[in-house]
């Protein structure tokens, strides 16, 4: 019976190593109040931007995100961007140097990245991420939010989990580091931020709960952008289902009065 | 079933040539429906229109999908990003599965209640388990088109439950696969079929209301209609009423469409497939896990090996039904009658909730002896009908429909155990 979730492994004639242990007792994420939680609530365009700014400067040194272009950030991205202009995404992407061709003879060339660019990412292929850092792989982060139970409030424990020494009696692989948060307390990434790890544009104070909460805020963005048209729209048409609805149960009792 | 008087020249000219004005009218306006339907009768429309904005949604998602492997996640996302409302119709089409489901779980367990699969609606039954085993395939497909992690290795586990099928079982995967794992050659098939199928559904759910309109529906008293007092027209009694569930049922759709969307799903599944890393929990969607859960429980059983059981006995779980008329010889129709049937009932359903529960985690410990002891019983269960059906002794039956519905006033329909009373 217990047979079935290695059935798969053993047909596949696939290997169990990454997988490690069971998760010792999972501890549940800190719950933190979001901007956009609930079915009213909206991304705080100032903390997404510095979010950004943190992706940019430190994550975006070994993750990726593969699945946003340039031009999402502005206003013809999905849901409208994160509130820069159109001119503040088109220099932003001038910035990058993005491999493009062939040209017509026949070789690739770099070029300044356009908003209709993808991200640029930090290593060209899984195998040249691995071999920089030490045999692990920085997941995408493009859905990263959307693909952990709880994601929100996930991340942010991940961000803010890490614990130096780690408790008493728990030994620590090495090249490991000691997170609370994660499955199994052993995480590959070194512990990302630390508090004043960028200097805001805005003048916020960069501690480590503001800088996790900002990136939380920007990934949780980049993983629906158009979550708030979804909202909006919901309300939209709620509202037009209950009159239709209080509509048809009047013509019901109307149309049933005779019957009996 | 004459042809109705129309007014206008034109649909008589049309109508004369093409009656498709007089099989409406048939069908809908002289089609008589008992008069004491609940609520629990509106499920069965609900899940024709269910079936329409799956195929719709679909379709247009359709017209954006990439059937490939190294496409396919990546589409699904463009459509959520980039398509104008790809995001509405993804997560309608996501969400309605799950409603699909909700929406044919009680219409068959309205049928179970009130003993709608008894003479002369054996065939009306049947087509509707086919209906439901149609569903399951197209479900389990849709939901590997995706290509994320669960995606993947709930197809790997799924297809590979045919290699318990003994000397031929592995030829059988391979074949399926059209290779040496789940790959392109599968996601191209799968899309294909998932396609396919719910047009199949379709047609089934033609032949499904043919039956259904012979001998008209059955009612919460389950007793037959004994003339013009008993019933009325199907329209415009039933279609408002109807409409007005459907409204209702579409706010709650909308919750979850709009507020809710990944409430239903595995977060897993925002993940790219990786043949190379397995998940550490491998579970199908929610409406799946009762027949996991069996799957999963069903031990060594004789020279049979536990595999092959939980196969059998997930298999089993289904098939069963298309044998339930003759299982349940009782003459009386509604569980409101049947003062034991009435609970023995409501225990299936406890029972399928505890599987479910049951199917979403690991099977050990406490797991394995509860999946055990709720898939012993489910089978159990249909014993049990039979048992009944010969030695329980039924409450009187009200003389008709029209007595028990006025005899209460106000369309309430009498409670169990009311005497057979005089027409008014």
């Amino acid at each position: 019976m217990r047979s079935l979730a290695c059935l798969a492994l053993a047909i596949a004639g696939l290997s169990l190593a990454g997988l490690g242990a069971d998760a010792q007792e999972e501890v549940p994420p800190p719950k933190v109040s979001w901007s956009f939680a609930g079915p009213f609530g909206t991304f705080d365009r100032a903390a997404a931007q510095r979010g950004f700014q943190i992706y940019e400067e430190v994550c975006s040194r070994c993750h990726s995100m593969n699945l946003l272009h340039y031009g999402d950030l502005g206003p013809d991205g999905p849901g409208g961007g994160i509130g820069y202009s159109e001119a503040q995404v088109k220099a932003f992407a001038s910035t990058k140097q993005v491999t493009d061709g062939p040209n017509d003879a026949g070789e690739m060339f770099q070029r300044p990245g356009r908003p209709s660019d993808k991200f640029v990412a930090p290593f060209p292929n899984e195998k040249a991420a691995r071999a920089a850092l030490n045999g692990a792989l920085p997941p995408d982060q493009s859905l990263i939010i959307k693909a952990r139970p709880d994601g929100p409030d996930y991340v942010y424990g991940i961000l803010t989990g890490y614990k130096d020494p780690p408790p008493p009696g728990v030994k620590i692989t090495e090249g490991r580091y000691y997170n609370e948060y994660f499955p199994g307390h052993q995480i590959a990434m070194p512990p990302p931020l630390a508090g004043n790890d960028v200097t805001y544009a805005d003048g916020t104070k960069a501690t480590l709960d503001q800088e996790a909460k900002d990136i939380v805020t920007f990934l949780t963005w980049a993983s629906e952008p158009t979550m708030e048209v979804r909202k909006y729209t919901g309300v939209k048409v709620i509202v037009f289902l209950v009159f239709m609805t209080g509509l048809l149960f009047g013509a019901k009792r109307k149309i049933w009065a005779d019957v009996h | 079933m004459a042809a109705p008087a129309q007014q206008n020249k034109v649909v008589r000219w049309i109508d004369h040539r093409l009656p498709v004005f007089t099989f409406m009218q048939h069908e809908l306006h002289d089609y008589p429906t008992p008069k004491n339907l609940s609520y629990w009768w509106n499920f069965g429309s609900l899940a024709g229109i269910m079936l329409v904005i799956m195929i719709v949604s679909g379709i247009f998602l359709a017209m954006q999908y990439t059937p490939h492997v190294d496409y396919a996640f990546d589409s699904v996302e463009r459509i959520m990003r980039d398509v104008n409302y790809g995001w509405l119709m993804r997560y309608i089409h996501m969400n309605g599965a799950s409603f699909f489901f909700i929406v044919v779980y009680i219409h068959l367990f309205r049928g179970l209640y009130y003993g709608s699969y008894k003479a002369p609606r054996e065939l009306l039954w049947m087509l509707g388990v086919v209906i439901l085993l149609l569903m399951m395939a197209t479900a389990f497909m849709g939901y590997v088109l995706p290509w994320g992690q669960m995606s993947f290795w709930g197809a790997t586990v799924i297809t590979n439950l045919f290699s318990a099928i003994p000397v031929i079982g592995h030829s059988i995967v391979e074949w399926l696969w059209g290779g040496f794992a789940v790959g392109n050659p599968t996601l191209n098939r799968f899309f294909s079929l998932h396609y396919l199928l719910p047009f199949v559904i379709v047609a089934v759910v033609g032949l499904h209301l043919m039956a259904l309109h012979q001998h008209g529906s059955n009612n919460p008293l389950g007793i037959d209609r004994k003339g013009p007092q008993d019933s009325i027209p199907f329209h415009p009694y039933y279609t408002v009423k109807d409409m007005f569930g459907l409204g209702v049922f579409l706010i709650i759709f909308s919750i979850f469409v709009f507020y809710l969307p990944n409430l239903l799903g595995d977060p897993l599944n925002y993940e790219p497939a990786n043949p190379l890393q397995t998940p550490p929990e491998i579970v199908p969607e929610w409406y799946f896990l009762p027949f996991y859960a069996m799957l999963r429980s069903t031990p060594n059983i004789l020279f049979i090996p536990a595999k092959l059981a939980g196969v059998i006995a997930m298999f089993a779980s289904i098939f069963i039904l298309f044998f339930l008329p003759w299982i349940d010889g009782s003459k009386v129709r509604s569980a409101r009658f049947r003062p034991i049937y009435k609970w023995v009932s409501w225990l299936l359903i406890i029972d399928c909730l505890v599987l479910g529960y049951v199917g979403a985690h690991r099977p050990e410990g406490w797991y394995v002896v509860v999946g055990r002891a709720a898939t012993f019983y489910y089978f159990f269960h249909f014993f049990l009908m039979w048992v009944l059906g010969k030695v329980e002794r039924p409450l009187p039956l009200p003389t008709s429909i029209s007595a028990a519905v006025t005899a209460k006033g106000g369309g309430r329909m009498a409670p169990a155990g009311s005497r057979p009373m005089e027409k008014p």
